[in-house]
């Protein structure tokens, strides 16, 4: 068969007005049906032509599975919220900024204007040879074409490879793990409530899969714990452009000091393995140690420890220790001025 | 025309703003017809194949399709004119013609067939049913692997251009095993290289040089990627063609039509009022543009062909990529006594691309070296096809070599300004071979680029920014550096024609052939009119982008010559129609006709005074010379037809510029960057940019600067982030969309840029203007590349872009490791 990209091939659209009825259409037709949140990952499978859903749910019109609204010392964000919301909540501003800044660098303001929280967290890889269509493990295939010898593998994992050398791209999902979020999922079976670290899942466990999400489950809403609430926060994202790219590597912490001593801390980094990784080993480290640069650069050798680097992205074992290291330690001054 | 304009160099609304910035501008894609089918296209999957069989049966039978196009309904290419008599034939082609759709694809994602359709929907479930059976051909995307000893060819008829003209060939060139030894040592191999020009005794010259420097760096091949995609619709309607299509040059590209659709000039209308950006890669229009004019011929309905952005990247043409090495040598003082420079250039599947050879002619204008050796090879790859990217060769010879340059002001303890004012290209400089005719090099009709160095400096405030750097580049984990580049490129062309109708309601209907590609050259050289003849813009209509309204012959907006080429037709055709007033108003009234004055629509002499909209009148009464029906011999046949559209309208000029001019035009832009580098992650940005245009006088400044901006941009980008990226094992592309291809972003654009331009004017053309597009983008490639080497040192980098993973490679392990010698990665 020929292959054309970039022109949907038909489906049925349905729309429901309801969670309810959101939910039990996903039961319905099962593998059949795919999930519409902002379409930005969804869109371009369908447009390639490479998944042909019979059905497209739209979560567009569900009202209820939108917002950002405060819970008990937390707050609750409806998956639908799209990431200007989440980047414009006052709410999250003043308790949980980690999040905040993490949602602001991912895309550029116009994807941010349609992509949703629950669909940046539950995207899918960007490997490209995966997402061209070639039948490779992930696909269902028995080849992973991004870890041979002349293969271009420059934004691929350098933890956790198994068959599959894939990493998740998302922005919000480091902040999310740091903050101990519990994501909500519903299906026709009832609600169940996972931690973020447990939501995304590695090729070890699913490898068709980024998260937990099964076939006629949805994630409907984000709970975020005030456990952390207005902990001292550090974000960063290196990507080859300032706007509309995803990461090379990124990373998210939230840091609670007495005095210059570190009492606890939660760190996650991503597009380093196919799942977010919460870098336990190293908040172990530092708790109980003085936040100083001695301190970060320990810390972030022990958070390399154990990276392994295919043909072409070697250099992200130095620029996640050295991410992992200015967390810890600080951003610094810089230069005053721009020009 | 003396320097104190009052319209050239002053600032003004152009007539089709409004329509841009509202989204009433009409662009190919937005039209209907009735009727009209959508055209879907069928790509290779392969690099390299031979179309064995199609079984396009079930597609056929898919109801609301309505007809399928090969490669066989297209024209035979027209055979080749006779020889003189007792002249040998010429030699068949080096490679078959380049044609939209093929049997044989040379590059994956090569159009096989296409399909129309009552709608996009059933042409793409069509070609869904469609089965091709391919029989794989042997494929190669990386220029360097294809010399290596018994590897593959991009074409079966050999991998290497070798000749030139009525000598081109393709023939079978490997390099040896003893040729790739210097691979090991990260250098570019240099084994045997067709081309090549010598000006004087290079290793003499090197002999005399206190620092010699030996270099080797990459430059990518990058899509043009212009935001419009070459979407095409036609329809045929009393025996002509009609194609709504997206174009750089709109007089130009009907003969391009004409022959890839096999009919006469005559007999196509080509509407392209706007052009989202081509860049180099729609200068005649597209070759896809055959896709709709052939298949609604055959389906007999009008057809519509949207391009996809992922056509686009394959389709839509390509920088060719270079590998380059240069040897430099330096004397003590900072003069270059010493330069071989050697080009590899990726050439792509299709015709021979001259970026290669500018490139080596650039370097010998813009460093004018003592002596200088340019070697050149043009390799075949299965990879998209190239054309001329704006600055075609220029931009590659300024990524190659600044970065040289700003290592050797480091080694040499000279500022980077003063090295470049030291070999800055002066007056009539001269540049590339020896010509045989003359046994001289050309040369060029006016170079100040020491007057943009120094304007650029304190612009730029180098001086300052220099000393705040020496007291210490590294705030935290930021480090800083500056740099500055020349960017040289060609910048105008002659010989053109202009047409101009003062009409009986008194307004002067200009009518203009340039194509409206965003640089507003289509309006802006149409402001001579007004000069020449004195007289309000206000007054002015200018008639642009359908060819059935009688545009003049125009060259084509490429190589930044339309500004200088068209301001010069428009001062031939504005200094007739003067002439033809002054004639008409003395049949009218009386006295000498070079007694009358032209000034303000009207056309007097002492008390006796007559309109534009009465001497129009006039014209057209006395018929003749003066209402178009006689024209000039020498204009072209292309005005010729356009005058029998136009004749009897009103008073009309039409002339061939025909002013002397003494040398090859050519501009500079003269760029300066600082940039920001975090070293602990390699992230970097462009914190500042200036950039100094030399292109003689300011024609419109607004947009004089906007070009030069966003040309600076353009080659910024090569060092930011843009590329492509190719498997080499499977021969297919990974980046095939923006998001993977990586233009730089709006956030990428420095927070600061300023722009400014000599204004000297051109001696040898009447209005002084030359064109802008081509040089700032080698300046602003080659400006931040020197300056990452100012912040970084030269082992920063040895490929393009300097994304942040090589950089941080580099920073953490001292020295670059990354791979010099690999394409498309």
């Amino acid at each position: 068969m020929a292959v054309i990209h970039d022109m949907m091939p038909a489906f049925e659209l349905l729309q429901p007005a309801g969670l309810d009825d959101a939910i039990s259409l996903l039961d319905k037709y099962g593998n059949e049906a795919m999930v519409l949140a902002g379409g930005l990952d969804s869109m371009d499978w369908l447009k390639d032509r490479i998944r042909r859903p019979r059905y497209v749910v739209d979560l567009g019109a569900i009202e209820g599975l939108r917002g950002v609204k405060a819970s008990g010392d937390g707050v609750e964000i409806g998956a639908m919220t799209t990431l200007t919301e989440v980047v414009r909540s006052p709410l999250l501003r003043e308790k949980f900024g980690v999040l905040m800044e993490g949602a602001e660098k991912a895309a550029s303001p116009q994807i941010r204007n349609q992509g949703t929280i629950g669909g940046n967290v539950s995207q899918d890889t960007r490997c490209w040879y995966y997402r061209a269509g070639w039948s490779c493990y992930r696909a269902g295939g028995n080849v992973c074409y991004a870890d041979t010898p002349t293969a271009v593998n420059r934004e691929h994992a350098i933890f956790g490879a198994d068959r599959c050398v894939a990493v998740n791209p998302s922005d919000t999902a480091p902040a999310l793990i740091v903050l101990d979020a519990k994501m909500v999922i519903r299906s026709a079976q009832g609600e169940r409530i996972v931690d973020a670290q447990d939501y995304f899942i590695g090729p070890g466990t699913d490898i068709t899969r980024l998260t937990v999400l099964q076939p006629g489950e949805l994630l409907t809403a984000i709970r975020i714990p005030g456990t952390w609430a207005g902990a001292q926060f550090y974000v960063e994202k290196v990507a080859d452009r300032k706007v509309w790219d995803f990461p090379l590597v990124n990373i998210a912490a939230a840091i609670k000091t007495s005095g210059n001593t570190i009492q606890g801390m939660r760190m996650a980094v991503n597009a380093v393995a196919a799942r977010p990784m919460r870098l336990e080993a190293v908040e172990a480290f530092v708790a109980g140690k003085p936040r100083n640069a001695e301190t970060a650069n320990a810390a972030g050798d022990i958070a390399v420890q154990g990276a392994i680097a295919l043909a072409h992205n070697a250099y992200k074992i130095p620029m996640m220790r050295n991410l992992v290291k200015r967390a810890i330690r600080g951003g610094d001054n810089g230069w005053a001025s721009t020009s | 025309m003396a320097n104190n304009y009052k319209y050239i160099g002053k600032n003004y609304t152009t007539p089709d703003l409004v329509a841009k910035v509202t989204g009433k501008a009409k662009y190919a894609e937005d039209y209907r017809a009735e009727g009209m089918l959508f055209i879907k296209l069928l790509l290779s999957p392969m690099p390299h194949a031979r179309v064995v069989n199609v079984d396009a049966s079930r597609a056929l039978a898919l109801p609301g399709v309505k007809g399928i196009l090969r490669a066989s309904d297209f024209p035979a290419p027209p055979a080749p004119p006779a020889p003189p008599a007792g002249q040998p034939a010429p030699p068949p082609p080096a490679l078959p013609p380049e044609i939209a759709l093929t049997d044989e694809p040379v590059y994956q994602g090569e159009p096989i067939l296409a399909i129309a359709a009552v709608d996009e929907t059933t042409a793409a479930d069509a070609i869904d049913l469609i089965q091709v059976d391919y029989e794989p051909l042997p494929f190669v995307v990386d220029p360097l692997d294809s010399l290596r000893p018994a590897s593959p060819n991009a074409r079966t008829q050999g991998n290497v251009y070798t000749g030139a003209g009525p000598t081109l060939k393709v023939v079978d060139l490997k390099w040896t095993e003893a040729d790739f030894a210097a691979a090991k040592e990260g250098k570019l191999p240099m084994g045997e290289a067709p081309d090549t020009f010598v000006l004087g005794d290079v290793e003499e010259g090197f002999k005399k040089a206190d620092l010699i420097l030996d270099e080797t760096l990459y430059s990518q091949s990058t899509g043009h990627q212009p935001l419009e995609t070459r979407t095409a619709m036609a329809y045929w309607q009393n025996g002509k063609l009609f194609l709504h299509g997206s174009t750089q040059s709109v007089a130009q590209t009907v003969p391009n039509i004409a022959r890839m659709v096999g009919i006469k000039v005559e007999e196509v209308v080509l509407i392209s009022e706007f052009t989202g950006g081509g860049f180099g890669s729609k200068i005649p229009g597209s070759g896809s543009m055959a896709i709709p004019a052939l298949m609604s011929k055959k389906v007999n309905a009008p057809c519509m062909m949207r391009i996809t952005r992922e056509e686009e990247h394959y389709i839509g043409r390509a920088r060719a990529g270079m590998y380059g090495r240069a040897k430099i040598g330096f004397r003590k003082d900072g003069k270059i006594v010493a330069m071989d420079f050697f080009t590899l250039q990726d050439n792509g599947p299709y015709n021979p691309q001259g970026d290669y050879r500018s490139a080596g002619s650039m370097a010998s204008l813009q460093f004018q070296p003592e002596t200088y050796r340019w070697r050149g090879i043009t390799v075949l790859t299965n990879t998209p096809p190239r054309t001329s990217q704006r600055s075609p060769g220029g931009m590659q010879m300024n990524a190659l070599l600044d970065p040289i340059m700003a290592q050797a002001a480091g080694k040499l303890g000279i500022d980077h300004v003063e090295l470049l004012k030291i070999n800055a290209p002066v007056g009539k400089a001269p540049y590339g071979p020896v010509v045989p005719a003359t046994k001289k090099q050309a040369y060029v009709t006016q170079a100040n680029v020491r007057e943009a160095l120094d304007q650029g400096a304190a612009l730029f405030k180098w001086n300052e920014k220099k000393a705040t750097l020496a007291a210490g580049n590294r705030h935290g984990t930021k480090v800083r550096g500056i740099g500055v580049a020349v960017g040289p490129y060609t910048a105008g062309s002659i010989g053109f024609d202009g047409i101009a109708i003062v009409r009986p309601d008194g307004k002067v209907q200009v009518q203009s052939g340039i194509g409206n590609l965003g640089t507003e050259s289509v309006i802006d050289c149409q402001r001579v009119y007004a000069e020449v003849l004195d007289t309000a813009w206000e007054h002015f209509e200018v008639v642009w982008g359908n060819t059935a309204k009688g545009l003049p012959w125009t060259c084509v907006s490429a190589g930044s010559q339309t500004v200088h080429a068209m301001t010069r037709a428009a001062h031939a055709a504005a200094m007739d129609t003067k002439k033809k007033l002054q004639e008409v108003a003395a049949k009218a009234l009386g006295g000498n006709p070079d007694s009358y004055q032209v000034s303000e629509g009207r056309v007097f002499s002492g008390g006796r005074s007559l309109s534009f909209a009465d001497a129009a009148k006039k014209a057209i009464e006395l018929g003749g010379k003066y209402d178009g029906h006689e024209v000039p011999e020498d204009i072209n046949s292309f005005t010729k037809s356009s005058m029998k559209v136009l004749a009897g309208q009103g008073l009309i000029g039409v002339a061939k510029d025909s002013y002397k001019r003494d040398g090859n035009t050519h501009s500079f832009v003269a760029g300066f960057a600082e940039v920001e580098v975090d070293v602990e992650t390699g992230a970097w940005h462009v914190v500042e940019y200036a950039a100094v245009a030399d292109v003689g006088t300011i024609l419109h400044p607004r947009n004089l600067f906007a070009q030069t901006f966003g040309g600076s941009m353009l080659g910024m980008g090569h060092a930011i982030s843009q590329k492509w990226v190719y498997d080499k094992q499977y021969g297919v592309a990974l980046a095939r969309r923006f998001h993977h291809n990586k233009p730089p972003s709006i956030m990428d654009i420095p927070a600061s840029v300023k722009i400014d331009a000599t204004d000297i004017a051109d001696p040898e053309t009447p209005v002084g203007s030359r064109g802008i597009g081509e040089p700032p983008v080698g300046a602003g490639c080659g400006a931040v590349a020197a300056a990452l080497v100012n912040a970084l040192g030269a082992e920063a980098f040895r490929r393009y872009p300097m994304t942040p993973d090589l950089l941080l490679t580099s920073i953490e392990s001292k020295t670059w490791q990354h791979d010099a010698l690999t394409a498309h990665i």
